[in-house]
């Protein structure tokens, strides 16, 4: 059982645990950002780095075999063509209802607050 | 479990190769892990098709978009907080994936009453957690965010958010009651019966730290971005 059993010292649960913390700060902070390419990017890192290591440290994935790596983290990355497709028909559905029915008239309420 | 649990492949692509090409089991792990691991593939792609579809809603709307960090902001202490409740929240959720994992190594050491209590710790957070979406949700209700309209902006905010966050929150609810389940199964001995094999631990532990991982998405795209 010493592969399979997935024993591992505590001292890296309480590592990444930390890290965790860390990042889910810092991802917070970047809502007191201004919006722009910067703010983007730095949402992205966090998320990958926190999904990271969640997978690879707290799910064993990093410990397990080549053949289950591949498998299970493999598909998802099929998911790229379908943002990748829904983004250009979702842009093109915005242009066809400026088209067609033109720009919003919608005017917004500003949040209350409790 | 069959002799091949556990047996060392060779590392690297060799070991990949002789995985699939030889005649045993491929992914050497128990078969409730890998099973686990296949739902959570499934799972995948059914949040995946949430968040892609949310994507595509709000890129294709010509309504201005609501601000989340204004929508879910709340006043602590006199001063106005954006996304304090969801920053609440997404803390709650590592606390208990930090338990979650403990709980899965005391449970390889065999140590039964550290297990439960790490789990059942897992599943009051969990609790919490659902109960301060209840909260959210109310508050959202209350000022008139619907599936189909709000007063902040585009109506494909509502939907998006009550599909998503509805869909996480019941797998969070799920989640609690499969910890608690198995919790108590580790007190009572259950599995001390069948061997002393505590695997079950880590499998549930797969499941919770996939809603959590869940959650690091749904915060990023939905409440972020």
């Amino acid at each position: 059982m010493a592969e399979t059993g997935q024993q591992h010292p505590l001292k890296i649960y309480w590592i990444m645990w930390g890290a965790l913390f860390v990042l889910s700060g810092m991802s917070y902070a970047t809502d007191f950002m201004d919006d722009g390419a910067l703010r983007t990017f730095l949402i992205l890192t966090f998320m990958f780095l926190k999904a990271g290591g969640i997978v690879l440290i707290f799910m064993h994935m990093g410990w397990e075999r080549l053949a289950l790596k591949i498998s299970i983290l493999g598909p998802p990355a099929a998911l790229l063509v379908l943002i990748w497709l829904m983004s250009l028909e979702g842009a093109y559905v915005e242009d066809t209802r400026v088209e067609y029915y033109g720009e919003s008239t919608f005017e917004p309420r500003e949040p209350e607050h409790h | 479990m069959s002799d091949a649990v556990g047996v060392q492949s060779a590392p690297g692509n060799t070991g990949f190769v002789d995985d699939w090409s030889q005649d045993k089991q491929v992914f050497g792990v128990p078969w409730g892990k890998a099973m686990m691991w296949i739902f959570l593939l499934s799972d995948t792609f059914i949040f995946s098709c949430f968040l892609v579809g949310y994507m595509s809603v709000r890129i294709a709307t010509t309504d201005p978009w609501p601000n989340p960090s204004e929508v879910f902001g709340l006043e602590a202490f006199g001063v106005q907080v954006p996304l304090l409740l969801i920053a609440i929240m997404t803390f709650i959720l590592i606390t208990s994936s930090g338990t979650m994992a403990l709980a899965v190594n005391m449970g390889y050491r065999k140590d039964r009453n550290k297990t439960f209590w790490l789990m059942v710790a897992t599943a009051v957070l969990g609790a919490t957690f659902v109960g301060m979406q209840a909260f959210e949700w109310s508050k959202l209700i209350s000022e008139g965010v619907r599936p189909w309209e709000n007063p902040f902006g585009a109506a494909q905010f509502g939907s998006s958010f009550f599909m998503i966050t509805g869909f996480h929150g019941m797998h969070v609810s799920a989640g609690v009651i499969y910890l608690l389940v198995i919790a108590f199964r580790v007190k009572n001995g259950f599995y001390e019966k069948r061997g002393g094999n505590y695997e079950i631990v880590e499998i549930t532990g797969l499941y919770w730290h996939f809603v959590d991982l869940v959650w690091v998405f749904i915060f990023a795209f939905f409440y972020l971005w």
